[in-house]
């Protein structure tokens, strides 16, 4: 194993301490990425069974397994852990990993910090999981919380749910933090922005995203603290609030939330395709400027997840074609990957399957985006089926391809062993085939009019209904094959180059595979100005 | 460009720190923000506190009438009775009038309740002037109490044309726990 290889540094170059305490002390940007990642694919898995215990119930109508209390604590436990626990720490793991790598840095700028916000994270969630056991039940309002529900209607458990909140808060923001401070200080000698590898860029981005919203999120918690505790009315219209600024506070982080969750993989995928396609990437620039509006323009179109509530029709008008306009620089990064395939001599390897799949089901959910946006057909969408799948395709074929896609890429460098090609295919197509199966028939239900959020549904929705229910199933132990072929990986196999990948760019490829445990403690010299 | 040193990097971390603090109090800032929008463009239906006729009168439109209605709702559980003494009234632009709302009590204990009204359509909120509304204050009654609540309003003149109809909806909140919990302090 690696052991061996770590064996000849230099004495200043310690290798990793041994047993638990090297996890719990560690400030090491590669070890901590680790940590993320293991955290993440655990909560990915907690998510993914509660996502089962909803499709199991909604396998038939009528109610079978469990109570509607239930049903609606799981529904809101499975987003929170997906979109807080799983694919936000995923991201950060990444960027732990690769960030410092990809710009010829020692390690992440501030690398105590580092270990505290990766640390919080199982507080913070074994503080949200413990709700499940406690009297009146975990959170059952949808991981949007809205007030009142959230607030007069909430049950006791909504206190932890706030503090947890918080604590994940206070780790992203240290995270990003973090990540800015790494890439704008720490660059090797020479590597101007536009020089940066596309990851770092997108993450840069999202890193200003995060440190903007979170606080945000913080706040709009801590109005819910002091209308539950203290007698305020922020959202509480009898004492002169009103519920529907939660709302708009909420998507105010919300929106670019969402963002938040899918610029990283942008980078990925930017990262992956030319190196199957043995191309250039078509245009570096219009990528990072079509990154950069994307990430304005989440800020200014928020109100479109609330069409409904009663808006002014200027207001209605506006976020509309705010929105829409989100569908310009979007369409760039897509045609870029085209025009960056286009007569490539591909092959395809488990990491390209999982970007080529990213880019035409990411671009399904970013069409089901653009008819979401229009006002007078949201009002017939709005909170059904048809939200769920077009979040769900932009987000697990979108957001959680690209972080199988980028493990698979990267997996060789961080463990100096190929992973099993035909299990990473066959894990691909599983997974591909499942996750259509399952949300690819709720655009129907969702138009035919059933609505989210709810443990039964009329007779006309069961055939769909039960072939979505037999996708996630597909879809979910489809990732216990993931878990295998991972370990399997690290446990050994085909000794990997220091290259890895035919033709692949970026610094991360000229260090030894698995990458050592100190790299660039003197910065590299860049090999020639390539990536603009 | 180069591996900066230490103070370059506290100073960058510093300045983020700064940027978090900034928008957690930009969060608490979005609160007033949103009032004063909603004021200003009537938007969510919300009407403004007492108004006030203007030293000079406010001319009255005699050509025109506008339909008024009258809605009432309870929140959640609020037990109380409460229903306009009229669902509607036809009204001219620029006149005062007089209606009343009925409230009782049925519970077995005092309850303070607070009405919270709304204009549709959202764009005509600016135009109803409440001189006296029972909604600008907190109404308390004793078990079986009941009362007569009066409203006096003037429709402003200015009034856009297309609207022939107004409804003036009012929703009672149950908050004797907020106004037992406040006296406690
Ligand atoms: C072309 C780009 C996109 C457009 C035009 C768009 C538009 C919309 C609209 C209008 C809604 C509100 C639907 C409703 O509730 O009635 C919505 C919901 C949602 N979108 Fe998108 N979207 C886009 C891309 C994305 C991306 C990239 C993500 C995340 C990676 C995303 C995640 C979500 C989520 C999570 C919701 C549902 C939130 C909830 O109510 O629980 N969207 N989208
Ligand atoms: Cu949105």
């Amino acid at each position: 194993m690696s052991a061996v290889i770590e064996n000849h540094h230099d004495d200043h170059h310690h290798g990793p301490d041994k047993g638990l305490m090297r996890w719990v002390l560690t400030t090491n940007h590669k070890d901590i990425g680790t940590l993320y990642l293991w955290f993440s694919f655990a909560m990915f898995l907690t998510g993914g069974c509660m996502a089962l215990v909803i499709r199991a119930e909604l396998f038939q109508p009528g109610l079978q397994l469990v109570v509607p209390e239930f049903f609606n604590q799981m529904t809101t436990m499975h987003g929170l852990i997906m979109v807080f626990g799983a694919v936000m720490p995923a991201f950060v793991g990444l960027a732990n990993w690769l960030v410092p790598m990809m710009i010829g840095a020692p390690d992440m700028a501030l690398p105590r910090m580092n270990n505290y916000s990766f640390w919080i994270l199982p507080f913070a969630f074994s503080m949200l999981l413990s709700t499940l056991f406690m009297e009146g039940g975990a959170p059952n309002f949808g991981w949007t919380f809205y007030a009142p529900l959230s607030t007069e209607y909430a049950p006791p458990s909504v206190t932890f749910f706030i503090f947890a909140v918080h604590l994940m808060g206070i780790s992203s923001i240290m995270g990003s933090i973090n990540v800015v401070v790494t890439i704008l200080n720490l660059r090797a000698p020479g590597m101007r922005l536009m020089d940066m590898p596309l990851f770092v860029w997108t993450w840069l981005i999202t890193a200003y995203l995060l440190i903007a919203v979170m606080p945000v999120l913080a706040g709009v918690v801590t109005m819910m603290l002091m209308d539950i505790h203290f007698g305020t009315a922020f959202f509480s219209a009898g004492g002169g609030g009103d519920p529907v600024l939660f709302q708009h506070v909420f998507w105010f982080f919300g929106h670019p939330e969402v963002y938040i969750m899918i610029l990283p993989a942008f980078g990925i995928v930017s990262a992956i395709i030319p190196t199957f396609a043995r191309k250039k990437l078509f245009g570096y620039d219009s990528m990072v400027y079509a990154t950069a509006s994307i990430a304005f323009l989440s800020f200014i179109v928020w109100a479109h997840h609330m069409f409904t509530v009663g808006m002014p029709i200027a207001g209605e008008l506006y976020f509309m074609y705010a929105t829409m306009l989100i569908a310009v620089p979007t369409g760039v990064k897509v045609f870029n990957w085209a025009a960056t395939m286009w007569q490539g001599s591909m092959t395809f390897e488990t990491p390209m399957l999982f970007a080529v799949a990213f880019v035409i089901l990411f671009t399904i959910g970013g069409l089901s985006g653009l008819m979401l946006s229009i006002v007078p057909a949201d009002f017939q969408y709005h909170d059904t089926y048809f939200v769920v799948a077009h979040f769900h395709y932009v987000l697990v074929p979108g957001s959680i391809f690209s972080i199988m896609a980028a493990a698979y890429y990267w997996l060789p460098k961080w463990t100096g062993n190929m992973y099993d090609e035909t299990l990473g295919k066959t894990h691909f197509w599983l997974s591909f085939v499942g996750v259509n199966v399952t949300f690819f028939p709720q655009h129907f239900i969702g138009l035919a009019g059933m609505p989210r959020r709810y443990p039964d549904y009329a007779l006309q929705f069961a055939d769909w209904n039960m072939v979505s229910s037999v996708g996630a199933f597909i879809f979910g132990f489809s990732q216990l094959l993931f878990l295998f072929i991972v370990i399997k990986c690290i446990m050994g196999g085909k000794k990997a180059t220091d290259e890895v990948w035919d033709g692949a760019e970026g610094l991360e490829w000229t260090i030894a595979s698995p990458a050592p445990y100190h790299t660039f403690s003197t910065p590299p010299e860049l090999p020639e100005r390539s990536m603009a | 460009m180069a591996q900066t040193d230490q103070n370059v990097q506290t100073r960058t971390t510093l300045k983020l720190v700064g940027v978090v603090l900034g928008m957690f109090v930009f969060g608490f800032a979005l609160v007033p923000l949103y009032d004063i929008y909603c004021q200003v463009t009537g938007a969510n239906g919300k009407t403004a506190s007492a108004y006030v006729v203007p030293e000079d009168g406010i001319a009255v439109d005699s050509d025109r009438w506008v339909t008024v209605q009258f809605l009432t709702n309870n929140n959640a559980s609020m037990p109380w009775s409460f229903r306009p003494e009229v669902r509607s009234m036809k009204v001219r632009p620029g006149e005062m009038n007089q209606t009343t709302f009925y409230a009782s009590n049925p519970a077995g204990y005092t309850m303070t309740a607070q009405a919270i009204p709304s204009v549709a359509p959202f764009h005509a909120a600016e135009y109803m002037h409440k001189t006296e509304c029972f909604c600008f204050e907190q109404q308390v009654l004793a078990t079986g109490e009941a009362i007569d609540m009066p409203l006096r309003f003037i429709i402003d003149p200015y009034l856009p044309e297309s609207v022939q109809t107004l409804t003036l909806s009012y929703t009672l909140f149950d908050i004797t726990d907020m106004t037992a919990s406040a006296a406690a302090e």
